[in-house]
């Protein structure tokens, strides 16, 4: 009986053991034949081209990804700055403010946006999104662009950032919360003074967490945004009017050619699967950053 | 303020939804003095230090009768926020905020509104060296509470409650988390500080009691787990020749 039961210990050690090998192989083999594939356009075109160039024209072997790189940037920029205020009003609410029997109704609708398929909110953007900002009257206005992409993106990040960032703000000791009102604080300047500084780390890799999200958002974004291969530009004398530019994104540049592309192209397409790839590990590895010092930091 | 007592509770009776955890209480706290609140775990002694600062608010579920008067005046009747910085309150765990020592005693008077540097260095300085912590700390008001040790920590907290100029300073086991010489240190500042404040500590600590305080308030669960008062008088003479059976009974089964 006994010896059995350790052999069952053993037996599901392993198994473990292997389960969490095989993972980590995955992973190194997805990098590994990504980049295999990716080799010749780094050895033909070269990484300081690939970023630096601006044009992208495949068919005449000009392979420049940095209006790519600008258009990622921007929208993911653009869903940031619409979508952390409402992810940490939404967290801030749900910790703080909701009574139980609220919460218990708001939290799993934000949950539930997280479950939500990409293409789904893709048709959500171009069926009432888009046309809203086609509303706008500037000049080349078609209404598919980053600021379609940016609203899309945000409301697709908020569940990420509100889920993490709440968890940081449950997690402030309530000794923090009696202190500042027992010293006759009210509650807003409590949350504001002691909570939100208390659970900083933890919103700043909730926010890391969703840039990397928005980051790699594909389908969504080949929906809404436009995908011409142009560096945005602005197109009134307003600098905010480079979000009603097309752009195009990394991720939707890969899934837009990679049915026709070959040779060199293809090579190129894979390459920049290997940038975005390094990108949102700097990212997310940024983000456990952050989230390792805050905790060591609330104890010592 | 009342000639009396700057604080006191008339027929007050505490509700955790349908639990009775206080009930009908009775007590008159002595100005500039300090009152124990004794009494075995679990009898309310933390529910009603937690009352006079309507701290039981925050739980949702916290209901009252009876009267609880500071300065004369319906708690119930007053502004919150002015009720508390009146009442100040020092917990059992020290819990400085994660900011600097400066920051976490200049937190109140900030949150009330003043906003001069040279004013704030001033109550900051005061309220520390009130504290007894002022030469321990003078050189490093910029570092984090964190890196203080717990009985300094605890000593900051105090010093924090200072700083809003409360009436009453309210105590809950402030010293159970210390060792023994932080735990001196604290008595001999409350000592201090009683002629300048009205003090009410919870403990559960009898010789604490008796060291520390002027008044004893000795609290017990009756049948239905409701904290009862007991008794209420002068230290000296509860622990000598205390009026009631179940005083007599708790006071020497913990001495003996
Ligand atoms: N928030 C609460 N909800 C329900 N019951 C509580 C709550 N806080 C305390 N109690 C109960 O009230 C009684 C008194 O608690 P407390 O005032 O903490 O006692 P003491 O400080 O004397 O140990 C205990 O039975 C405790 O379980
Ligand atoms: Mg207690």
């Amino acid at each position: 009986m006994r010896k059995n039961k350790k052999r069952f210990d053993t037996a599901m050690k392993y198994s473990l053991l292997f389960a969490a090998l095989a993972s980590i192989l995955i992973v190194l083999m997805i990098g590994f034949f990504t980049f295999r594939e990716a080799l010749p356009a780094f050895r033909d075109i070269g990484l300081g081209k690939l970023l630096t160039e601006s044009v992208w024209r495949p068919g005449q072997g000009q392979y420049g990804i940095l209006a790519m790189i600008i258009g990622s940037g921007l929208v993911t920029a653009g869903a940031v700055i619409l979508g952390v205020p409402l992810a940490l009003g939404c967290a801030i609410f749900l910790s703080e403010i909701a009574r139980p029997n609220l919460r218990a109704i708001v939290k799993p609708c934000i949950e539930l946006l997280a479950g939500i398929p990409s293409v789904v909110y893709g048709l959500f953007g171009m069926v009432i999104i888009v046309p809203i900002v086609r509303g706008i009257d500037v000049p080349g206005n078609t209404g598919f662009g980053l600021l379609s992409a940016s609203i899309v993106l945000a409301v697709m990040i908020l569940p990420t950032i509100t889920s993490v960032a709440e968890h940081a703000i449950r997690s402030v000791p309530k000794e923090f919360r009696e202190g500042s009102l027992a010293m006759g604080a009210t509650k807003w300047e409590t949350i504001q003074k002691v909570i939100i500084p208390g659970a900083r780390s933890g919103i700043i890799s909730a926010i890391v967490l969703g840039l990397g999200r928005a980051l790699g958002e594909t389908i969504a974004m080949i929906m809404v945004i436009g995908n011409s291969v142009i560096i945005p530009a602005t197109s009134t004398g307003n600098p905010l009017s480079i979000f009603l530019s097309r752009a195009r994104t990394l991720t939707g540049n890969i899934a837009v050619e990679i049915n026709y592309a070959t040779g060199l192209h293809e090579s190129a397409l894979f390459a920049t699967g290997v940038i975005l790839f390094v990108l949102i590990m700097i990212v997310n590895s940024s983000a456990r950053y952050l989230m390792s010092r805050g905790s060591l930091g609330k104890n010592c | 303020m009342t000639k009396e007592g700057v604080m006191k509770t008339i027929d007050y009776s505490l509700y955790y939804g349908d639990f009775k955890a206080l009930n009908g209480i009775t007590v008159n706290i002595p100005i500039n003095r300090i009152t124990a609140i004794i009494g075995p775990s679990g009898c309310g002694k933390s529910s009603l230090i937690r009352s006079f600062n309507r701290m039981n608010d925050l739980m949702s579920n916290s209901r009252t009768e009876g009267t609880i008067l500071v300065d004369g005046e319906d708690i119930y009747s007053q502004d919150v926020v002015r009720l508390r910085k009146k009442v100040g309150m020092v917990f059992q765990r020290p819990n400085p905020f994660p900011k600097s020592i400066f920051a976490n005693v200049a937190y109140g008077p900030r949150i009330h509104g003043i906003r001069d540097k040279s004013k704030l260095a001033a109550i900051v300085e005061n309220s520390i060296r009130d504290a007894a912590l002022w030469d321990e700390v003078k050189d490093d008001l910029g570092k984090s509470a964190f890196s203080l040790s717990g009985g300094q920590q605890q000593r900051l907290c105090i010093a924090r409650a200072l700083a809003v100029e409360p009436e009453v300073i309210l105590m809950d086991e402030p010293a159970s988390a210390l060792d023994p010489v932080a735990t001196l240190k604290i008595e001999e500042l409350m000592e201090k500080l009683k002629r300048k404040y009205t003090i009410v500590i919870v403990t559960h600590n009898m010789q604490q009691a008796a060291r520390v305080s002027d008044f004893t308030a000795f609290l017990l669960t009756d049948s239905e787990r409701a904290g009862n008062l007991i008794e209420f008088g002068p230290t000296i003479e509860m622990f000598t020749n205390p009026v009631d059976n179940r005083t007599e009974d708790y006071i020497s089964g913990r001495f003996g």
